[in-house]
């Protein structure tokens, strides 16, 4: 970055890349450029399920720089493709999912079935057109409300009971169901690989990944290499929200095609393919029951999920999981069971499971509360509890109740009618909504690498990724508050599989897992350095380690800071050019493992509706988060920011159309799959507790990511409730769910 | 498409060439219903083209199918432009052609002869970042920053053209532009303090 950004001018806590990102210098996957580089193009199928019985790719090998088409009938063996466990090598796992260009199948409309390679774009884009494949093609289902109903159709279901059916003295219960549609991630920046065998046994691949070395692992054990063969570059990554964390069709794609022409490929997914090639939220039909006693006390909830998965996968998130610990209920029930379609494989995406499961739960107990004549925030508080009914753990920090006190004030709860649909503005319909979000605060296991050169800069690595969250930033903020010396001096570098081994980027673990691991880095830095002061300050041979501290770019007596030495002066003095460690930073301690972690949050909403049409106006939002200490408080309130308008986005516009009569996904664009845009995004208040929970790791700091989003939907459709008395269960509520007349023209 | 100052020598290509400019920017499902069996011609004659971009004149000889995102990225290794959807619905590849704001996936390179072109590269040419960038950073108006380009030429027309008069009107200006991390509000913010200064952008 060559362009000064002219300090002054900005809050001190602008992110550390900001400048490269407003430039346009920061490079994402597809905009690294190799000698050589061939362009590749996949084509997909036309048909929902059956067999391709032939591709005549005689006319497209003809065309204008065609290098190649590769498919099923010339498509070179790939080690993990191998479906005999005795044939393949030990250092080999077989391929999960979908293995692209392998065989004649057609399991999901939209699936790759070619792929075309040219010396340029242009060249590869006007080829797919004439790929001519023949099929056989199979009955197929693609209809999840109607498949659902037969119970034949389900895979056997997973239940949880803890407690009996103690509804008798139930003075008042709720029982509803409810449905989500797929929604897709549609992060900004299109898939994309560029593969590179530098040797015959050596890979270098740039890929959109929220993990390098998960990447770098599977491409390892998928082509038989050793893990250090394989190299995996991330700088930045253009938004993913969960379709980064795992290696779709385009990787080993882009592998294939490298290889067999010897020469650099380049494989970026369209946006329709974005569609049905990256996975997606499933689609999901739940029915939750909620009986409580006249003082509001929960005596027991039912939660039953069903949700989609592939015909060939797998996938299955904690739909119903928050049910099991989230409130004080001793009799709960959950059951959740897999829908096979044929369809591609969903994959998490932005509050995964928990961001289906609470707007089912979340919705449920607001339609209780009317039952029983209470405050929906009175009601959630009455059945507060300290401990994770589910493991009996207690929760390691839970301040939901400062949540609902900023939130109530803030969007003037006070206002809302307790009877819905009386509270009417300039001839609209005015309600307010809230609900409770949360997600679990793991902290894993990562690697740091810490050097403290002698020109006084501190470089931090490790190789996680980061999507927009801001990973460098509080990365380096942490590093900077535990040296205590300047961020501009440090630099973290991740998104490289190089790097010592950090996790993915997903699950809101990011802050907790590699936080900590640079935390520590630089408490081992310190201790190095004390180490040396002892050993080589003048003055210092005196002191122990005990005494001494590190700040200001120094190390010094705690009682007597005029007896200090710059750690520049230092370094030269010890004739070190720098320090250089690396550390590994363990996943919980027994003592934090005697705490269950939680991040928590809870959402306001007031919004209007157009009584003449059903329109949905949304007015103001309160978000607030409960996630320890917030490291970097720019960043982190735009995450939270961010997760408002993707739970808009599920509350009011998203929504994947298929036909069913072809398998076709319908909407696979912008223009027709709706995600919010600047004019549907209300005035938005963010507010954290911020207070450190020393019980979860030695920052105190929980992830935000997906509590940002997790309850926001259910806290516009009980807004909606509040204001229309009109309860919708089927997301998104369009304005036709509403039942209004239509205005007349 | 957006008209544009013609040129003798476009409208010439435009002639022998709409069938595959047609055919490029189709989106492949419709092609592939209407069963076109022509094949394109073999070889694809270069054409040559002149722009100024960012205040440098060029004269290229390009593939006449190629748009000018795709030469931007591809070719000419200017990647501060950002493919979102080569649909023209997300506004990621927003850039200024003759000072008016343009999706630059929905125009054939070819189609600009003698164009002024301006991309997030050269929206300054001074050391120091251009007032919207700035307020973008110290607004904090991105999250993944892969929008961000094309938000900020957006921008920086939206409070040209005087269109930045209030948050309403910069919400519905910049409706062009989608940002996937939602950040929105930021972007407003960072735009309507540009708008307040008055300084000349």
């Amino acid at each position: 970055m060559n362009k000064k950004n002219t300090k002054s001018i900005f809050w001190e806590d602008e992110r550390v890349d900001g400048a490269d990102k407003v430039t346009g210098k920061a490079k994402y996957t597809a905009e690294h450029n190799l000698p050589n580089l061939a362009y590749a193009v996949f084509v997909t199928s036309n048909i929902a399920k059956g067999t391709i019985k032939n591709i005549d790719t005689s006319k497209v090998l003809a065309m204008n720089g065609v290098l190649d088409v590769i498919y099923f009938a010339n498509c070179p063996a790939v080690p993990g493709y191998n479906t005999n466990a005795a044939d393949r090598p030990k250092n080999v796992s077989e391929w999960r999912g979908h293995k692209v260009l392998h065989d004649n199948k057609v399991r999901f409309f939209g699936q790759p079935i070619a792929l075309v390679v040219a010396d340029s774009f242009e060249n590869a884009n006007a080829a797919i057109r004439f790929i001519k494949p023949e099929y056989e093609a199979e009955a197929f289902e693609t209809n999840f409300d109607k498949a659902r109903l037969n119970p034949a159709n389900l895979k056997p279901a997973v239940t949880y009971k803890r407690g009996s059916d103690a509804e008798v003295n139930a003075a008042a219960s709720v029982e509803a169901e409810f449905n989500i549609p797929i929604e897709v991630h549609n992060p900004m920046e299109l898939q994309a690989t560029i593969a590179y065998w530098e040797a015959e046994d050596k890979l270098l691949l740039y890929d959109k990944t929220q993990g390098p070395k998960s990447t770098q692992g599977l491409m390892a054990r998928t082509f038989g290499l050793p893990e250090k063969n394989v190299r995996v570059i991330a700088e930045n990554v253009g938004g993913a929200f969960g379709s980064s964390l795992r290696s779709w069709s385009n990787v080993p794609a882009a592998c294939i095609a490298a290889k067999k022409l010897n020469r650099p490929v380049k494989l970026v997914i369209t946006r329709p393919q974005m569609f049905s090639l990256i996975g997606y939220r499933p689609q999901a039909w739940q029915k939750v029951k909620i009986a409580a006693n006249a003082e509001g006390n929960f005596l027991s909830i039912n939660h039953e999920a069903i949700s989609n998965t592939s015909r060939y996968e797998d996938f299955r998130e904690g739909i119903v999981d928050v049910s099991k610990f989230l409130y004080a209920c001793e009799n709960v029930n959950t059951k959740y069971s897999l829908l096979p379609l044929d369809l591609s494989t969903p994959i998490w995406m932005r509050g995964p499971g928990e961001a289906s499961g609470c707007f089912a739960l979340e919705s449920a107990i607001d339609e209780l509360s009317y039952k029983l004549k209470m405050d929906p925030i009175a009601l959630r508080i009455k059945n507060f509890t300290a401990i994770n009914l589910e493991n009996k753990l207690p929760f390691s920090d839970n301040n939901l109740q400062a949540l609902y006190n900023y939130g109530k004030e803030k969007i003037g709860w006070k206002n809302r009618p307790s009877v819905p649909g009386t509270l009417k503005e300039n001839g609209m319909l005015i309600g307010y909504g809230m609900a409770v979000g949360v997600f679990g605060a793991g902290k894993g296991s990562a690697s740091v690498r810490a050097v403290l050169s002698n020109d006084g800069k501190l470089l931090l690595e490790c190789a996680v990724s980061d999507m927009g969250p801001g990973t460098t930033t509080s990365m380096s903020k942490i590093a900077a508050e535990a040296m205590q010396m300047p961020i501009a001096k440090i630099k973290f570098k991740l998104g490289d599989s190089d790097l010592p081994p950090g996790p993915s980027q997903g699950g809101s673990g990011t802050t907790s897992t590699v936080g900590s691991a640079v935390d520590l880095a630089c408490k081992t830095l310190q201790l190095r350095l004390k180490e040396l002061a002892i050993g080589y300050a003048p003055g210092f041979n005196t002191l122990t380690l005990d005494v001494l501290e590190v700040k200001n770019e120094m190390v010094l007596s705690k009682a007597d800071s005029s007896k200090n030495i710059e750690i520049v002066s230092l370094l030269k003095l010890a004739n070190q050019d720098k320090i250089d460690l690396t550390i590994n930073s363990t996943g919980k301690t027994p003592a934090q493992l005697k705490f269950t972690s939680n991040s928590f949050s809870s959402h306001y909403v007031k919004l209007a509706v157009n009584p003449k049409d059903g329109k949905i106006k949304i007015l103001q939002v309160v978000t607030t988060g409960d996630a320890g200490k917030i490291i970097s408080p720019k960043t982190a309130r735009s995450q939270m920011l961010g997760g408002v308008v993707g739970g808009i986005g599920m509350a009011l516009t998203e929504k994947l159309e298929i036909d069913h009569t072809t398998g076709q996904i319908s909407n696979a664009s912008f223009g027709s799959y709706h995600v919010p845009l600047h004019s549907q995004i209300p005035p938005t208040d963010v507010w954290f507790v911020n207070k450190p929970d020393m019980n979860v790791n030695d920052i105190g700091a929980k992830g935000i990511g997906e509590i940002a989003l997790i309850g926001l939907a259910a806290a516009v459709t009980n807004a909606v409730y509040n204001a229309t008395g009109k309860r919708v269960r089927d997301l998104p509520i369009t304005p036709e769910k509403l039942g209004f007349a239509k205005a007349k023209v | 498409m957006k008209p544009c100052n013609y040129h003798d020598a476009r409208r010439g290509f435009l002639k022998k060439s709409a069938a595959i400019a047609a055919l490029y920017l189709t989106p492949s499902s419709l092609v592939k219903a209407f069963a076109i069996e022509s094949v394109v011609p073999k070889p694809i004659a270069k054409e040559k083209l002149t722009i100024t971009l960012n205040g440098k004149l060029m004269n290229l000889e390009i593939d006449a199918r190629t748009t000018i995102l795709n030469l931007l990225r591809e070719e000419l290794n200017f990647t501060g432009t950002k493919k979102g959807c080569e649909m023209g619905q997300c506004g990621a590849c927003t850039i200024h052609i003759n000072g008016k704001r343009t999706k630059s996936c929905m125009q054939l390179a070819i189609s600009n002869q003698n164009n002024k072109i301006t991309t997030i590269e050269g929206l300054t040419n001074s050391e120091v970042l251009h007032p919207m960038q700035a307020a973008f950073l110290k607004h904090d108006a991105f999250q993944c920053g892969y929008c961000t380009s094309g938000q900020i030429m957006s921008a920086v027309a939206c409070v040209r053209e005087g269109q930045a008069k209030s948050r309403d009107a910069i919400k519905n200006y910049m409706d062009t532009n989608i940002c996937r991390c939602g950040a929105y509000q930021n972007i407003v913010d960072a735009i309507e303090e540009v708008a307040k200064t008055g300084i000349k952008i």
